[in-house]
């Protein structure tokens, strides 16, 4: 496909769990991602959602090659990452950049914004030494700072400027495909809306293309084209992100839509809410069969024999479930 | 007679960069099974106003300055030692966001669930470890029996704040605080615990003051709500009237500015600028600098929260001069 800019199949990222100090035993394994085939369209904003711990931010880890794969193939713009040279991975690097949640954590300290935002410009050799200060200055003008606190550390500025760094460090090389990992989770409604306006606009700006992961299901729905909804370390439904969220097919995206308070008084009260009993099952030893099965409203034997496919539901929508025809 | 009531609460914190009006002047009452909502963003002094109830206030740097709290007839602020010792933890109890503030990570949940009934019950070990026992049932932890003697880092996030509540309910408060008990939880496990907090509201009689940002939450949770900005309640009112006639700029825009009520791919709406710093003197309306209504008045008197009727009262001046303010 032309316009696909990144293809992954049948991605495996797993932990080994190890105990005892000098001499380590494998115990067991995390699942952390299992299987997970995605295409991401050149110039999309994907929405990626899930409870905490289903391996959305080791999907994100795993596509920068950050962490290991255990199996499968992850493939920008027609080069296979995995088994690229360091040198073609260096490339890759320059097209491929991630935002992290915690603004507070991800920029070092001791280094100005000149400094942060030079780093990379420098290491990637860009633009030439004396044209660097022109560039910080045109990036954080991209981002809604004034150039003139190019010489402040991180800790003078407030959660959402230093947001608007990291997307600014992000940015420095021009990347085709920008991962961010639950980038407004840790700021202040008024000041989210914000960083979710500077993301769509920059996206539309600078043809990027934007895997948006979040657990704020009505704010992916605001900024992404297509949403796919994981389920320990599998994607169990992809599709337009309206139709995701506003008519969910799978029954854990229906219960995970259904979970979201909505800011209106005489709705709220009166609606019928799926709420799911227990806690997200742990990845090390994932129910067997659909690993949804012990807390699904439309369980049957079935569901426990094999892992349900991704599967075509309609032009636009794929869903995983045995009993998808079944279901209300 | 209310079952608490606080009237003009100040609380300022004395640091080496100056002093931080954290909250400068707030008055409120709760009545006997109410839920009152409490929203605003990060640094408007929700948590100091529950805090300087709870006698919490690390002083220094911290000091109440004025104010009183009365509670069933007796000011916490000024009563002795004792007296305050038997309300706070029995019949006023408190709940974080971050449950292992107030869990002991050194310590089982047992030993942690019974310490409030052994301070303030004449009660033996047995009954209480019993008493412990049916709460855990109570709020929804599997295996009780067994796990009552874990240690807090064998639950997982949602469980701990389960333990947290029945810490915190065991002896049957009148008043429940609870300071963002969800804002870390997954939507799924949310969903559960405001359940449960309704439940145990329901069962027991109990008031909640029920602090968040999440106008969402509190749609569903919350009687009444108020608006707090810069150590100050802007608007109160009950819940309907609150989000189906705001009348204060400040709720307004906060209102406008949830993702979930706005048209998708549009612009989202944002407050411009940042929340003012509380350490500095602030002429008159303290939202104004970010108000799109602000005129030159609005810096020139200090506007106070006043009645707009029996059930709602606001604090912007333009507002209560009579005047419409429509949006361009
Ligand atoms: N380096 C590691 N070693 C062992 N297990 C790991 C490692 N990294 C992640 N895991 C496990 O993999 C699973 C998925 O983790 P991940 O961080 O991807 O979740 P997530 O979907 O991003 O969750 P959250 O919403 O909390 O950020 C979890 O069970 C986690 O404990
Ligand atoms: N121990 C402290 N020392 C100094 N300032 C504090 C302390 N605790 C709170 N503050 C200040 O008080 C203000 C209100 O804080 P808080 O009540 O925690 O806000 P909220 O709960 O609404 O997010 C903030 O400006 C904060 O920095
Ligand atoms: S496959 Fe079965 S258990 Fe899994 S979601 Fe579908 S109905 Fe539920
Ligand atoms: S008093 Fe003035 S600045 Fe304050 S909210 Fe009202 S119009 Fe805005
Ligand atoms: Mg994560
Ligand atoms: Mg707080």
């Amino acid at each position: 496909m032309s316009d696909s800019i990144l293809q992954l199949t049948d991605v495996k990222t797993h932990f080994p769990i190890t105990r005892g100090f000098l001499v380590k035993r494998h115990i067991g394994t995390v699942k952390a991602v299992d299987g997970v085939n995605l295409t991401v369209r050149r110039g999309e904003v994907l929405g990626l959602v899930g409870e905490s711990g289903c391996g959305k931010s080791t999907l994100a880890r795993t596509i920068l090659q950050l962490v290991p794969t255990t199996g499968g193939t992850v493939v920008l713009n027609g080069r296979n990452l995995a088994t690229s040279s360091d040198r073609e991975l260096l490339a890759a690097r320059r097209d491929l950049q991630m935002v992290f949640q915690d603004p507070y954590a991800s920029l070092n300290p001791r280094m100005t914004v000149f400094a942060t935002l030079a780093e990379p410009l420098l290491v990637h050799r860009v633009c030439a030494p004396e044209d660097v200060a022109a560039r910080v200055a045109e990036l954080m003008r991209l981002v809604g700072l004034a150039p003139r606190f190019m010489q402040k550390y991180p800790h003078e500025f407030s959660g959402g400027q230093r947001q608007r760094i990291a997307i600014a460090r992000a940015l420095a090389l021009e990347p085709k495909v920008i991962v961010a990992d639950e980038p407004v989770s840790a700021l202040d409604v008024s000041i989210q809306a914000q960083i979710l306006n500077l993301l769509a606009q920059l996206t539309k700006k600078m043809n990027l293309t934007l895997i948006f992961i979040a657990h704020d299901l009505s704010v992916v729905k605001h900024i992404s084209d297509r949403v796919a909804v994981m389920y320990l370390g599998k994607i169990v439904e992809l599709g337009l992100a309206a139709d995701v969220i506003e008519r969910p097919r799978h029954p854990y995206t229906r219960a995970l839509v259904s979970a979201i308070p909505t800011p209106n008084p005489d709705t709220e009260r009166t609606r019928q809410r799926i709420v799911l009993a227990g806690d997200p099952p742990s990845p090390i030893n994932p129910p067997a069969g659909c690993a949804f099965h012990p807390r699904c409203a439309y369980a049957q034997a079935q569901c426990k024999l094999a892992a349900p496919a991704l599967v075509a539901d309609g032009p636009t929508r794929e869903v995983a479930c045995v009993r998808l025809a079944d279901l209300p | 007679m209310p079952l608490l009531n606080v009237q003009d609460l100040r609380t300022h914190f004395h640091t080496r960069n100056g002093v931080y009006r954290a909250v400068d002047g707030v008055s409120f009452s709760v009545e006997r099974g109410e839920t009152l909502g409490i929203v605003g963003e990060s640094g408007s002094g929700k948590s100091v106003t529950c805090y300087s109830i709870m006698g919490l206030i690390p002083q220094p740097p911290g000091r109440i300055v004025s104010g009183t709290a009365f509670f069933d007839g007796i000011d916490l602020l000024h009563c002795s030692p004792r007296q305050a010792r038997s309300i706070r933890g029995k019949r006023v109890s408190m709940i974080f966001q971050d449950p292992m503030t107030s869990l002991n990570p050194f310590l089982r949940v047992s030993e942690q669930i019974i310490e409030p009934l052994l301070i303030h019950e004449n009660i033996s070990r047995r009954d209480a470890l019993a008493r412990a026992l049916t709460m855990l049932e109570a709020v929804g932890i599997n295996d009780a029996a067994k796990r009552i003697h874990y240690y807090p880092h064998e639950f997982s996030g949602g469980m701990r704040q389960r333990v947290m509540i029945a810490m915190a309910l065991i002896t049957k408060p009148e008043l429940l605080i609870a300071d963002e008990p969800t804002t870390a939880l997954d939507v799924t496990v949310q969903a559960q615990i405001l359940e449960l907090i309704g439940k145990m509201q329901r069962e027991l009689g109990m008031a909640v003051i029920f602090i968040t940002h999440d106008l969402g939450v509190v749609s569903g949770l919350c009687d009444r709500v108020q608006v707090m900005y810069a150590g100050r309640i802007v608007e109160t009112a009950d819940t309907r009237t609150l989000f189906k006639d705001p009348r204060h700029p400040y709720t307004r825009a906060l209102q406008r500015s949830i993702p979930a009520l706005q048209s998708k791919g549009a612009e989202l709406y944002t407050i411009p600028g940042l929340p003012p710093d509380v350490s500095k003197n602030i002429p008159g309306c303290a939202f104004a600098p970010r108000c799109e209504f602000a005129t030159d008045r609005c810096t020139a008197a200090n506007p106070e929260l006043l009645e707009l009727d029996a059930t709602h009262a606001q604090a912007c001046l333009r507002v209560q001069a009579g005047e419409t303010l429509a949006r361009t």
